[in-house]
């Protein structure tokens, strides 16, 4: 039941926490778990993979979203 | 909060007494995430990742480029902390020295761990060697961090310094700590 092709996903043991993808992520989609890594709203995530531009670390992905159907 | 971090680097350029507001800079981060809340300095206060972000989105400098994957390793990210606080400790223990009397005060900037660079003019007000010691060691260490991070700022992505930075680790690794218990 996905409305969108594409989503993020976080590598979550190599996240930083620095909390760029929150400050880009046009639709709020992220926020930062108890200073421990980022968490993806996957209601929210309209898959646009600017969040995976900024990341300063490079831990955060734009993937294929499998529960997508036409 | 990017405008208060680059008055700190203005100030102790022209008055190295200002060094001593870098305190705040270790204390804070860390009492934050001790009291729960995580890393909300990174994530909103931190005038230095704020400051990248400057230099590197707003006035373009940087290449966005993605920095190699180890510097996101945790071997990396904790062999730079252990790299770090040994300066730390030796910075400490030198201004521990002049208190005693057994150095004399170095007006110099120790950057980026190897080079003394003459700082002499900034010594204007006298005060007691060692707090004049403490000030020169603790600038010196956010001056290497900033010319890091700065050099990475461009070179990679705005914020590559946040990877591996110590305060950050540590946050996060008090961070874990607590919702780990919980
Ligand atoms: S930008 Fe990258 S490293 Fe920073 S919080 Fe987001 S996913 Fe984690
Ligand atoms: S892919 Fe776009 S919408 Fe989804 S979390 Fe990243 S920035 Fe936000
Ligand atoms: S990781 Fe370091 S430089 Fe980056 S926002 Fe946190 S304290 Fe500031």
């Amino acid at each position: 039941m996905a409305k969108y092709k594409y989503k993020a996903e976080n590598e979550k043991d190599r996240c930083v926490a620095c909390g760029v993808c929150v400050k880009v992520c046009p639709k709020s989609a992220i926020s930062i778990y108890k200073g421990c890594y980022a968490v993806i709203n996957e209601e929210e995530c309209v898959g646009c993979g600017i969040c995976g531009k900024n990341c300063p670390a490079g831990v955060i992905h734009k993937v294929e979203n499998k529960e997508y159907v036409k | 909060m990017w405008v208060v971090s680059a008055t700190y680097f203005a100030l102790g350029f022209f008055n190295i007494v200002f060094a001593w507001f870098g305190v705040i800079c270790f204390l804070i981060p860390l009492l934050i995430a001790i009291f729960g809340g995580g890393k909300q300095y990174c994530n909103h206060y931190c005038g230095r990742g704020q400051l990248f972000l400057k230099i590197g989105n707003s006035l373009g400098w940087s290449k966005g480029r993605l920095a190699p994957r180890w510097l996101s390793s945790k071997y990396f990210r904790h062999g730079f902390l252990v790299f770090f606080l040994f300066f730390f400790v030796q910075m400490v223990w030198l201004t521990v020295e002049v208190a005693k009397g057994i150095e004399t005060l170095h007006e110099t900037i120790h950057l980026m761990w190897s080079f003394d660079v003459p700082w002499h003019w900034a010594y204007r007000t006298e005060i007691t060697p060692w707090k004049a010691q403490f000030a020169f060691g603790l600038y010196g260490i956010m001056l290497t961090s900033l010319i890091v991070g700065v050099i990475l700022t461009i070179v990679y992505r705005p914020r590559t310094w946040c990877v591996f930075c110590p305060m950050g680790n540590m946050t996060q690794q008090i961070s874990k700590l607590k919702a780990g218990k919980k």
